[in-house]
């Protein structure tokens, strides 16, 4: 007889399993990097998951481990509290960055799910601190079988609309999972959702991170009655914002992380956006939790540049791309801010695959006014929608179905065209003018496949 | 002239698929006219305004049945019908406007009783994917529906409303009809927004607001004829792949 899984030491059958679970993992993803077939995060974990059902639970046996979840900035905030911990990044790497640091291990690639941490996890030296990015459906799972020491909430919002996760269901999910868990939940006080799913934890510091997107969270989680933005928030019942532990301030020369404590810690990045120094200040106060004092978190974060991919400028097809990614309303408002001071042109691509949704009514929840006047170009497989959208939107846009015809034709290169679509600027799509000023610096925002695929390439 | 009014219904109850895109096409549509517009989002803390045009659009089970006791204490929805409005409501917006509408939880709401329909909860699985439907009925001479559904309700159209139109792919009310009309009130499932789908459909319902009996001045719609082209000829792969499949 075993025994029961996660009391005691396995029986010898059991961990015979796991060693041929770990073997598996590690072969498997190997040989995808080697054949590049893929980066080699989820073929070798779903197969290890196969052999041994138990395997993450023991991968994580032992190991401190920081969980980060939410609808926007997971891959982010995992990667900075990451780097704030003193880690390296890559996929399953554990490095150590210096003399006194601490070994970590993550799924930097966003590979969110337990196959993609299982491939995170099998190569990781056994004392190495574990920072987990995870999909929102799979936090319950995962709180219950890493027993985290802490867990970050960022935020929850509308994603992927052909699916039926409502957020709120996802909010009480999260609440009972974290009902009496001991871990520090890490969790944005500006989101209704957040506050109600990490409310039954015991210990919660509270950060004042930000909620730009308000739609998901006007209906009061405690009563269904109406929360009322002003001055925090709150709803008639009773249930209002928690007092902030830390709140991101903008102050004359930056933002700053204001701790109730009195420290003012500035926030300086070099990945752009205001909900990345949210992001940032989150991390920092996760890290403080585990041992890292959040002005050398903060410090340690300066040296990110980009974000899986996201962030970089790549040079594609002649032009300097600046590539983005946005996956749902929320995080389209964010990018478009981001892009805003800028005048270059900006190409944005929209697929609907699963991965992506297939429905891409959401585009509608996107304020694209922000484009008008600027030289836009609209691509992916799902061009078309994005184009009804942007003339109703009265921004003008050239549409080019392929991404890096799409790209070039941005810049100003003449003689692109792309044969599939031929309808030209105007809002009432009249003619063509023409070639038009080269300019190589384009801003890319693309949803997920749309994004994946200019990357991949 | 006092402008046209188009109203957009509670969007942060009912705004959870891009529904109010349907507010932004009926304006532009009928401010690239020279019609003078004014579009409103009316929340659901304040009285519902007097309009011309209303749009309810699609939203979570709590949040519908909430707007649906709200709509109903607050009567002005009822009362703008009654003097012309015209309605278009999608989805949970469809079911609220119908005579009853069930909850996740098997409970029976009544809704407001604008269209002759009653919805129930399917037993099977949710309806999700692209639903086109060929218009049926005198005085709907618009082309063929196309939008993306996603709902688990069943919808019975009664004697005092007709059907929108006949199902060619998807699943619409369950019976082989899509949505309902009846006067100046249109009920559907097509998500997308369907009015920037179906440009004919958003003039049909200008014409009505506006009260005039001759066609509206095209606009040039090249753009979404492509989108429909695209996603009709998606929507029939799709077909031909769920009849393989069973």
């Amino acid at each position: 007889m075993s025994s029961p899984e996660g009391l005691g030491a396995p029986s010898p059958a059991a961990s015979w399993r796991l060693g041929l679970a770990v073997r598996a993992v590690r072969v498997i993803n190997r040989g995808v990097r080697l054949l590049r077939l893929g980066s080699g995060t989820v073929a070798g974990g779903r197969v290890g998951l196969a052999i041994a059902p138990g395997l993450l639970r023991s991968l994580l046996a032992g190991r401190t481990t920081a969980l980060v979840s939410g609808t926007n900035g997971k891959t982010t905030t995992t990667r900075l509290l990451a780097v704030a911990l003193g880690a390296g990044s890559g996929a399953g790497s554990t490095e150590v960055a210096g003399p006194g640091a601490t070994a970590v291990v993550t799924n930097a690639t966003g590979s969110n799910m337990p196959a993609g941490h299982v491939a995170a996890l099998a190569d990781a030296a056994p004392g190495a601190m574990a920072v987990l990015e995870v999909d929102e459906g799979y936090l319950p799972e995962l709180v219950a079988t890493a027993r985290p020491a802490v867990v970050v909430l960022l935020n929850l919002s509308r994603d992927q609309l052909d699916r039926t996760n409502e957020v709120r269901m996802t909010a009480n999910r999260w609440r009972a999972a974290l009902a009496g868990s001991p871990a520090t939940v890490v969790a944005n006080a500006d989101d209704p959702l957040v506050v109600w799913a990490a409310g039954g934890a015991q210990r919660c510091v509270w950060v004042a991170a930000g909620l730009r997107w308000r739609f998901d969270a006007v209906g009061c989680p405690a009563c269904e009655g109406r929360i009322r933005f002003c001055d925090g928030w709150g709803c008639d019942c009773g249930y209002r914002r928690p007092e902030p532990a830390v709140a991101v301030e903008d102050s004359g020369g930056g933002v700053v992380a204001a701790f109730a404590d009195g420290r003012r810690l500035p926030v300086e990045l070099r990945i752009p956006g205001r909900f990345n120094q949210a992001n940032a200040v989150l991390a920092a106060v996760a890290a403080e939790a585990l041992g890292v004092r959040a002005a050398v978190g903060l410090r340690a974060m300066q040296s990110v540049d980009a974000i899986a991919g996201r962030f970089a400028v790549h040079s594609i097809a002649g032009a300097q791309a600046r590539l983005l990614l946005a996956k749902n309303p929320a995080g389209w408002a964010e990018l478009l801010d981001i892009v805003g001071p800028s005048r270059q042109p900006v190409v944005v691509g929209i697929n609907a695959r699963v991965a992506d949704g297939r429905d891409p009514s959401w585009l509608w929840d996107v304020p694209f006014e922000a484009l008008r006047g600027r030289r836009v170009v609209a691509t992916g497989e799902r061009c078309l929608d994005l184009s009804v959208r942007l003339r109703y939107a009265e921004v003008d846009h050239d549409i080019v179905r392929d991404p890096r015809h799409a790209i070039a034709r941005a810049a100003g290169f003449t003689g692109v065209a792309d044969p599939s679509v031929a309808l030209n600027r105007g809002a009432d799509g009249a003619t063509d003018v023409g070639a038009v000023e080269v300019n190589a610096k384009v801003e890319f925002i693309g949803n997920y496949t749309a994004f994946h695929d200019l990357l991949g390439r | 002239m006092a402008p046209l009014r188009v109203i957009v219904v509670y969007p942060e109850l009912l705004g959870t698929y891009g529904d109010g895109g349907n507010g932004v096409v009926l304006a532009k549509r009928a401010s690239w006219r020279g019609i003078d517009t004014t579009l409103i989002e009316a929340t659901a803390d304040q009285r519902l305004p007097e309009g011309d045009l209303y749009c309810l659009g699609g939203g979570e089970d709590a949040p519908q049945t909430e707007a649906a006791e709200i709509l109903a204490s607050d009567g002005m929805l009822g009362r703008s019908v009654a003097n012309g409005a015209v309605v278009l409501a999608v989805c949970a917006g469809y079911q609220i406007i119908g005579r009853t509408f069930t909850d996740a939880h098997g409970v029976a709401h009544p809704g407001l009783g604008l269209l002759d329909v009653e919805t129930k909860r399917g037993a099977g699985r949710r309806a999700v994917g692209e639903l086109v439907a060929e218009p049926i009925g005198a005085g709907l001479d618009i082309p063929t529906l196309s939008g993306f559904e996603n709902h688990a309700g069943l919808s019975v159209v009664g004697h005092g409303a007709q059907p929108l139109g006949r199902v060619r792919v998807g699943v619409g009310n369950g019976d082989g009809t899509e949505g309902a009309w009846s006067g100046r009130v249109v009920g559907t499932y097509c998500h997308g927004p369907v009015l920037a789908r179906n440009p004919a459909l958003a003039d049909l319902l200008l014409g009505w607001a506006l009260g005039v009996d001759t066609p509206l001045a095209p606009l040039g719609d090249h753009r979404e004829e492509l989108l429909r082209a695209e996603r009709l000829r998606a929507a029939s792969r799709f077909r031909s792949w769920r009849f393989r499949s069973h």
